[in-house]
């Protein structure tokens, strides 16, 4: 018997295989390698010196306090999400004392993860920034920027989805003449994807003085600032000063975006927490623009999950709890410095050709090493030490027991492969 | 630059002219232009039951199960799988894009059966989504994408109002099926025949797997035998929305009949699935989509595809829920368990249909309410008409949505004389 529809072609017989999303094939690569010396400094999670996933001791304990409430459902979330991991969420970035706060004019959307909070902005900035449905309106994105911004905004109907300079490999810093460049010649309105603090997948931040002139050509030009926040706290260890960027603009006068994800600076990965903030001019336009955010949702995802936004709402709405959070970030946050220091120590000490500033220069998870795709391949394959293609290491991937081979490798890839 | 809808005077930010709107200024909003978008017709209704002080007042709006003291119900298999995964002191690192492996495996064997010969040959692939509206959206979307022979998804009419905006915004062009008869209360089969009959061959047609939405009409295993062949004909593309298995009759296989026999039939369909109901997790967002493709190639590409589709929306779907449902699903006493309260719950909905029905005849009301009896799953379109619908609302503090549904699981045997009694005052 073979039933009717097999006899024709199937209506997915042109459907071509997608290639693998980089960065988690690379970790597929890694868990397939039996060397035991192989290191996995690709995908962007936090690790202990024992190279063991973290569970944050705060997040542990509202878990286990969510658990044993026994009064707690799993009832629906409203669309925009839970209102006090929203509004805390907001805070966190903005600052408690922030006039935009005060002044009614701060909303948020709850998203899941970041990358759900860019998506939800992206769909509402697509149907009502610059006109109505406006597909082409250009949106600038960091070159390089994380690779999944370019398909966020692309799927969500953006025609026109453009680098901006950014990294000079040459000097191995931020190209803040290419970036002052593009600002003045993008076409009034355009869209920026600008990443708050700790650049992925460079590590490499404007600085405060940069930031200023950047804030400055983008209010003169009209230029839509979308934050992207993946790292408040991480960067630094310190949250205000992660999130200066931000609040620099928001006191500029700006109405702009900002998603956050708590994905790092939690350990909530899988749980996918993230907010949307959403700065407007007024209340009046503020309350507008989340009821059209709710209609995107709602055709989206409904609702947004309940038990991540929980965790991270109990923990920044209780004082002592969100001291032992920021506590906690900092110590994830400090181990990374060490690693940034030892690994560029290490480096000067055996003698490896070229200049190594940059690890410690750079700021938050990534570095850009500088490696090229032909020493990245010789680092995969004969040492068995993963990155990224571009170049790109997580320093949470190093720890005291390997980061000797780590350096080791980088000095032999460095001195055989140009 | 738009003008500003609104005529309301925005104090000291710019100057505002009453015929012309805003007038441009430094100052203005990027967001002047945009309009007030309305509100969620059924999450509307539990905004104005909130700020309703009636003590008598009953939501009957959004359908989520409700025990018969009227509370939310977490089930005792769901707070022992917590616990288990508790105990067990997991990270939190992403999950694959597609998902949690021990859920979508299980999720799809509940769907197909164990012993589904699509299973076996490993010709389905099952996605982790977000419940069962980020699975239609995904399914929609990757149908807008990859079905170029067809851009028309048909509903029946009528169906879950957030069906349309889904497929819409994925990019499809809504066209509607009969289905509900009016004048009987049930399923307008020849409507339903005649329109399939007539369209375009590749068309993709939405089913309710059981327990219709919101008309809690289903077609009988003959009328779903006769739709399969007609559809099967017409070569249509079968999407299934399931977002009540075992919620409906009480028992998951019977109540996943409709899809196994299309599958049997050689349909290769695409399926939602939804835990918000069957397990309560309805916050948590848990749901499956299953494409049944040709062959396990052929799943291959289409799971390539649906992980590009999915990754610029959310990257990776929460872990919560579907370990939650994973851990009930793959161990036997918990299943057991959940076997047991889904049957309690679905049985719960069958006596409050059977005693609204009753107490309708005692109120000494005149009108055919067989209906309410026929009708299956959370859901009764009690057949009120809006202005009926209004004077419930308004004179008897009864929330409902316009088109005259009532989620059954708001229904307690505390409460359903009231009701009985308010329906009974706006249809004499």
């Amino acid at each position: 018997f073979v039933p009717g529809s097999l006899k024709k072609m199937s209506i997915f017989a042109e459907v071509p295989q997608a290639p693998p999303v980089a960065v988690f094939k690379l970790t597929a690569d890694f868990r397939e390698d039996t060397h035991p010396q192989k290191v996995n400094l690709g995908v962007g999670a936090y690790r202990t010196d024992d190279c063991q996933p973290w569970v944050l001791p705060v997040v542990k304990k509202v878990e286990k306090m969510i658990v044993e409430d026994n009064s707690l459902n799993h009832e629906y979330l409203p669309i925009l999400g839970l209102p006090e991991l929203r509004s805390a969420a907001s805070k966190v970035a903005l600052g408690d004392d922030s006039p935009a706060i005060k002044d009614g004019r701060v909303g948020a959307v709850q998203g899941l993860g970041g990358t759900g909070a860019l998506r939800i902005g992206a769909e509402f900035l697509r149907r009502w920034y610059n006109g109505t449905n406006n597909k082409a309106t250009p949106v600038y994105v960091s070159a390089p920027t994380w690779e999944n911004h370019n398909a966020v905004f692309a799927d969500a109907g953006f025609t026109d989805v453009r680098p901006y300079h950014y990294w000079d490999g040459a000097k191995k810093g931020l190209d803040l003449t290419g970036i002052m460049d593009d600002l003045e010649k993008a076409p009034e309105h355009s869209i920026f994807v600008l990443h708050a603090c700790a650049h992925n997948p460079t590590g490499t931040d404007p600085t405060p003085d940069e930031w200023k002139k950047i804030a400055e050509v983008m209010k003169r030009r009209s230029l839509f600032a979308f934050f992207d926040s993946a790292y408040q706290g991480f960067a630094s260890g310190n949250l205000d000063k992660d999130a200066w960027a931000i609040r620099y603009f928001v006191s500029q006068g700006f109405e702009l975006f900002c998603a956050q994800s708590f994905s790092k600076n939690f350990g909530l990965y899988n749980e996918r927490v993230g907010n949307l903030t959403v700065v407007a001019q007024d209340k009046d336009n503020l309350t507008r623009v989340l009821s059209q955010m709710e209609k995107i949702v709602r055709t989206t995802w409904s609702n947004p999950p309940s038990q991540g936004a929980r965790i991270v709402a109990i923990t920044l709405n209780n004082p002592e709890l969100f001291t032992e959070w920021k506590g906690n970030v900092k110590t994830m946050a400090d181990r990374v410095l060490l690693m940034r220091d030892q690994l560029k120590a290490k480096l000067i000490a055996l003698g490896t050709p070229g200049t190594w500033d940059h690890i410690t220069e750079q700021i938050g998870m990534f570095s850009f090493t500088g490696l090229n795709p032909k020493q990245v391949e010789y680092m995969i394959k004969e040492k068995h030490v993963f990155l990224m293609a571009s170049g790109r290491i997580n320093m949470c991937g190093l720890t005291s027991k390997n980061i000797d081979y780590v350096a080791e490798s980088i000095h032999e890839t460095v001195s055989k492969v140009q | 630059m738009a003008l500003l809808k609104s005529k309301k005077v925005i104090s000291s930010i710019g100057t505002f002219s009453t015929s012309l709107g805003a007038v441009s200024t430094r100052n203005s909003s990027w967001w002047a232009g945009v309009q007030m978008g309305p509100p969620d017709p059924i999450l509307g209704v539990t905004e104005a039951f909130k700020r309703d002080t009636n003590p008598k007042k009953m939501n009957l709006g959004v359908g989520a199960y409700r025990d018969d003291q009227g509370k939310p119900f977490v089930l005792d298999c769901v707070r022992k799988a917590e616990a288990l995964i508790s105990s067990k002191q997991l990270d939190k690192e992403y999950l694959a894009i597609g998902g949690l492996g021990d859920f979508t495996k299980s999720c799809a064997q509940l769907a197909l059966g164990a012993d589904s010969e699509v299973l076996k040959s490993g010709r389905n692939i099952t996605v982790q989504t977000i419940s069962g509206t980020g699975s239609l959206r995904i399914g929609a979307n990757f149908l807008s994408r990859f079905h170029s022979a067809s851009r028309d998804v048909y509903l029946p009419t009528p169906s879950w109002g957030n069906h349309t905006p889904i497929f819409r915004d994925a990019g499809m062009q809504l066209k509607a099926y009969r289905y509900y008869d009016p004048s009987t209360c049930g399923f307008d089969f020849k409507g339903t025949l005649d329109d399939i009959s007539k369209m375009p061959e590749r068309s993709v047609i939405l089913l309710h797997a059981c327990a219709h939405n919101p008309t809690g009409v289903d077609p009988k295993p003959e009328q779903w035998k006769e739709i399969a062949d007609l559809v099967k004909k017409r070569d249509l593309l079968v999407f299934f929305d399931m977002a009540y298995q075992g919620f409906a009759s009480g028992d998951i296989d019977r109540d996943a009949w409709a899809v196994r026999h299309f599958i049997e039939q050689g349909h290769n369909i695409v399926l939602s699935q939804s835990f918000a109901k069957n397990m309560g997790l309805y916050g948590e967002r848990v749901g499956g989509l299953t494409l049944v493709c040709k062959d396990a190639e052929e799943a291959k590409r289409v799971e390539s595809q649906l992980k590009i589709l999915i990754r610029p929306i959310y990257s990776n779907p929460p872990m919560n829920g579907a370990r939650i449902a994973a851990t009930i699903l793959n161990t036997t006493e918990l299943y057991n368990i959940w076997l047991e309260e889904v049957h309690c719950m679905a049985n719960r909905i069958i006596k409050m249909r059977e005693q609204l029905a009753a107490n309708l005849k005692s109120e000494g009301s005149t009108h055919n309410w067989e209906h309410v009896t026929d009708q299956i799953g959370m859901f009764c379109f009690t057949g009120l008409k809006p202005d009926q619908v209004e004077r419930l609302t308004k004179e008897f503090s009864v929330y409902m949505t316009k088109d005259g549904r009532i989620s059954m699981a708001g229904v307690t045997s505390g409460n359903v004389g009231y009701l009985a009694h308010g329906i009974h005052a706006v249809t004499k």
